[in-house]
């Protein structure tokens, strides 16, 4: 037996231990020092603090990786795994985060549910995503998924006067448990299989076997079903438009960009690891979550008037290309999805920041018909929009054409024609949904509205998402240098 | 300074949109004179190309070459070759006269309206002058945003519909046509072991014969819609129709000939076994003819002056396209002057249209008639324009036409028989358009007192009549200076093409040179 808790482990555990201290910290400080609700905004700070403390860890880790020159850092016996991959989604996630927590305050004022407890469960979230990129044991995945899990339970019902959001919630909360319990029954048989949690262990335990063997068959279909279901791929997709249009909109930001980019780590973890030479079983169910995942979203997405509940149907379409990149399998595919992960992440928080922006007092500003003449209002806002729009369709110059680029060369590459096409022509129809909203913003006529709710913080936020979705667009070379130390060895 | 002409040339419209941007929006006349400053300095920095261009070069030249996305292969490539000389100067002249017509007929958001005008200029630009395939892309994209917008908000009664409907066509030809770029690509890797977009690399490819039909395909799915080609081209007169005047010109004039040139560039030298395949051939042919003769008969029955027009194009741009596929010097040559010539007669025709529709709001023939008697010079110029357009010799239409007949002749006789019944309905319905609305008595009260053309408009008009005549009479430097693009792109698809020729018949010059001297 190796000893328990050694300075490796100590230093792969460093960025977890600073999010849930800071976490708790936020709970506590909310609680004594700042019992007005005036003050409540100062919580930020902390929550920034915080990610100052987790992103200079997460540094070191990398420092070491590079200065050792070791693809993998383990700890806990195999349980965490740093590398370029888990690094890669941690960055993704403290940007989410802060990005997210400096829009927040002047929202929730607005409905009237500013409680310190918010930054403290985007901290503790973001504690479950670090657990999903890093960890390498089923048990520690699984803890990492709920942990996250359930601190978006409670924030999508954060909103606790409000019929759509408790409702947003509860559906949720009873989809998201159903779809654990699936997963954690898939993790039970590979268990079962191998005798060990650890991936590693899982991984040989399945390779020694059959792909079609019915053990593997039915671990691989129940575990498959309960990560679909988290990254909201249809047909298990049902939970997302609900929960994206009740909950709040910067906690739907959080959900769709943090959330899907965790679930995807986690998605990769069991798919590349213990479940990779089982591919030929596995890979016919994915084609077709993929393709009904781009047809559900970008088809139910046309009718949509709520802009949310839209992105949100977008968000599913987006899934599915995700998802052709593994499909694929090939390198290009691999690292095809870590980028379209990263651009989809700022797109996607800059679309949903916008409607932020939109919600003021006695305006919830969520409608197609909110956005009307916005151009005129508020050009820089419309303007905004628009890079993010066209990025999320995949238009170059913009981030989203890098990564379509990528899923599209995957997908020829391994002589997936169909799909690719398929793909591809359904980029014709999601600019159809998107140019509904810019039609709202350049073409209608304004409406009398009050100015947006402009705060430092969001435009901050909005400057950051819209400039690097047009530099990555314009000169990607960096970040695919960064996604292709994102391989899984 | 002087090795970067292209670029200079590529982003001198965008310059100006960047400016134009900080210009406050409240001044319209200062936004009007720098809107007008930048476009005509962006014709004026392109005049250069023409006097430092090589007729004799093979290849491509003023090229500039850089790294851009290193992980991907991707360069910064730029160099013209005779083609691209002649529709680049096409877009810089065209593109200054669109933004100088729409002086007095654009009233509302006017800087966001040349805005989308100079961005769309370099995005044209791009188009025609990238040498590497990811950058074409990229400009090739960049050049659909701004045309809905122009469409869409300063458009016609049913604006929003063409709008998205010319989006939704345009991106669906060109995603598809990525995943042939994306295959090329891939081949190129496959057998030469490195990623890159450049052309003169993917010219190396040797690929089978079925992918390469596969591609072609794809890429032909992208251009004809562009073009558009006969059965893709519905979304043509819904855009050209409901468009502002100058989007119209800017469509027809250059936008359109992204697709042709989209042929010639790429699919003809990248894929010559798939571009010589007799079934694809003859299938392009088909098109091109049934898109000549429906165009013009379709031409024949509209009642809406400006919709007769637009489908005008869709007749001459069959023409092109036959010229292409002919396949032979006399063809393509002729299809790339046509390209230019229908760049200037539909041009024009299209302002003509906007003209008579900024003085009575309405684009029904029917409203019109014995406009001549108020409007002399206006008829003049509209008599001008419609000849050019038909054909008629001494003018520009007269010598693309003509010498793509020649080359279908040679291809085929039975395409340029079908072809010149296309030349005869041309004729018949601008002949008819002009009596409807220029000839007899007026008989709409209305119409009794309208003004001429006013110093601006015959500022915009002059420069396309003195072109037209240019062509018309003298085209022979045009041929030269396509001599070389396109002798090197017919013998890259029919190797040997020129050995034979002189071989059987010494006697018989290079017809583009005959042409030339009529």
């Amino acid at each position: 037996m190796s000893q328990f808790y050694t300075s490796t482990d100590h230093f792969v555990l460093v960025p977890a231990i600073m999010l849930a201290l800071f976490g708790c910290a936020v709970l506590l400080f909310d609680f004594f020092l700042f019992p007005e609700p005036r003050q409540r905004k100062r919580l930020v700070w902390f929550l920034i603090a915080g990610e100052i403390f987790t992103a200079a860890a997460l540094w070191r880790q990398h420092s070491f990786l590079v200065s050792e020159g070791l693809p993998e850092l383990t700890a806990f016996q195999g349980t965490l795994t740093v590398d370029g991959f888990s690094l890669f989604f941690n960055w993704i996630f403290v940007a989410a985060s802060l990005l997210v927590a400096i829009v927040s305050w002047r929202y929730l004022e607005i409905e009237g549910e500013h409680h310190g407890e918010y930054y403290g469960l985007i901290l503790l979230a973001q504690c479950g995503m670090y657990f999903l990129a890093t960890g390498t044991d089923l048990i520690t995945l699984f803890l990492g998924v709920e942990l996250m899990a359930l601190c978006f339970y409670v924030m999508v019902g954060f909103l606790r006067e409000r019929k759509r959001s408790n409702e947003a919630a509860m559906k949720y909360l009873l989809l998201g448990a159903f779809s654990s319990g699936l997963m954690v029954y898939g993790f039970s048989v590979m268990y079962g299989l191998a005798g060990s949690t650890k991936l590693r262990a899982v991984a040989a335990a399945i390779a020694s076997r059959e792909p079609w063997d019915p053990v593997v068959f039915l671990a691989t279909a129940t575990t498959a079903v309960g990560i679909l279901f988290k990254v909201s791929a249809a047909p298990f997709h049902m939970w997302a438009p609900d929960a994206y249009e009740g909950a709040p909109t910067t906690v739907t930001a959080f959900l769709a960009v943090g959330s899907k980019a965790a679930s995807f780590a986690f998605l990769m973890r069991i798919f590349l690891g213990p479940l990779e030479t089982v591919r030929e079983a596995w890979e016919p169910l994915l084609i077709v979550v993929a393709v009904l995942s781009l047809t559900i979203g970008n088809l139910a997405a046309i009718t949509q008037s709520n802009v949310k509940r839209l992105l949100a149907y977008s968000s599913i379409s987006h899934a599915g290309y995700i998802l052709l990149g593994l499909i694929a399998g090939n390198a290009t595919g691999l690292k095809g999805m870590a980028v379209y992960i990263l651009v989809y992440a700022f797109m996607t928080l800059g679309a949903f920041l916008v409607v932020v922006a939109l919600r003021r007092e006695n305006l919830i500003g969520e409608e197609v018909d909110d956005m009307a003449g916005l151009m005129q209002r508020s050009p820089g806002y419309a303007v905004l929009m628009l890079i993010f729009l066209l990025s999320l369709a995949g238009i170059p110059p913009t981030a989203g054409f890098i990564g379509k680029y990528y899923i599209f060369l995957a997908l020829l590459e391994t002589g997936h024609y169909v799909l690719a096409a398929l793909a591809a022509l359904y980029v014709a129809v999601a600019i159809y949904y998107y140019f509904r909203i810019v039609r709202s913003m350049f073409i209608s006529e304004p409406v009398e509205a009050p100015p947006l709710a402009s705060t430092f913080g969001l435009r901050v936020a909005l400057a950051v998402t819209g400039v690097l979705t047009l530099v990555i667009g314009v000169y990607p070379e960096p970040f695919l240098m960064l996604a292709q130390t994102s391989l899984i060895r | 300074m002087s090795d970067h002409l292209l670029s200079i040339v590529l982003f001198t419209p965008l310059a100006g949109m960047l400016v134009l941007l900080l210009l406050p929006a409240s001044n319209k006349t200062l936004i009007r004179i720098w809107a007008n400053v930048a476009a005509a300095a962006g014709f004026l920095v392109s005049l250069p190309l023409v006097f430092r261009f090589d007729k004799k070069a093979e290849g491509f030249q003023m090229v500039e070459r850089y790294d851009w996305i290193p992980a991907l292969g991707v360069k910064y490539y730029l160099g013209i070759d005779g083609i691209s000389l002649l529709l680049v100067m096409l877009t810089t002249l065209v593109g200054f006269l669109a933004i100088l017509s729409s002086w007095s007929a654009i009233d509302r958001h006017l800087k966001a309206y040349y805005a989308m005008f100079l961005l769309q200029q370099t995005g044209m630009i791009g188009v025609f002058i990238s040498l590497d395939f990811f950058l074409f892309y990229v400009f090739w994209e960049v050049v659909l945003v701004p045309m809905y917008f122009i469409i869409g908000v300063w458009g016609g009664p049913r604006k929003l519909y063409a709008a998205i409907k010319f989006l939704l066509y345009t991106l669906a030809g060109s995603v598809l046509m990525l995943l042939g770029i994306l295959t090329l690509y891939f081949q190129h890797f496959e057998q030469h072991g490195f990623y890159t977009f450049e052309i003169s690399e993917l010219l190396k490819l040797d690929m089978p014969l079925a992918l390469e039909r596969w591609v072609f395909w794809a890429f032909f799915i992208g251009f004809a819609i562009k073009v558009p080609m006969f059965p893709f081209h519905t979304w043509l007169p819904d855009a050209h129709t409901e468009a502002p005047t100058a989007g119209s010109v800017i469509l027809a004039a250059i936008l359109l000939k992204m697709g042709t040139y989209g042929f010639l560039r790429f699919s003809l030298p990248l894929l010559p076994e798939a571009s010589i395949d007799p079934w694809i051939v003859q299938t392009m042919a088909a098109l091109s003819i049934v898109a000549i003769i429906y165009g013009a008969l379709v031409s024949l029955m509209q009642d809406d002056w400006k919709r007769l027009v637009a489908f005008s194009s869709v007749s001459h741009l069959g023409f092109c396209t036959l010229g292409i596929f002919a396949l032979n010097p006399n063809g393509i040559a002729g299809s790339v002057i046509q390209q230019i010539n229908h760049g200037i007669s539909t041009g024009m025709l299209f302002l003509i249209v906007g003209v008579a529709y900024e003085r009575r709001h309405t684009r029904l023939i029917r409203d019109y008639g014995g406009l001549a008697h108020v409007m002399p010079n206006f008829s003049f110029v509209f008599a001008f324009a419609m000849l050019s357009s038909a054909g008629l010799p001494l003018l520009n239409g007269f010598v693309g036409e003509f010498t793509i007949l020649q080359g279908a002749f040679e291809a085929n006789r039975a395409w340029a028989a079908f072809a010149v019944t296309g030349i005869i309905l041309g004729a018949a319905y601008l002949l008819w358009l002009y009596q409807r609305t220029m000839l007899g008595q007026i008989t709409n009260p209305k119409n009794l007192r309208l003004p001429d053309l006013n110093l601006r408009e015959w500022a915009v008009f002059l420069p396309f009549m003195a072109w037209a005549l240019w062509i018309g009479i003298y085209p022979r430097p045009y041929f030269e200076v396509l001599e070389k693009p396109v002798a090197q792109l017919v013998e890259r698809v029919r190797p040997g093409y020129f050995a034979a020729e002189t071989a059987a018949v010494p006697a018989r010059a290079s017809g583009a040179a005959q042409a030339g001297e009529r």
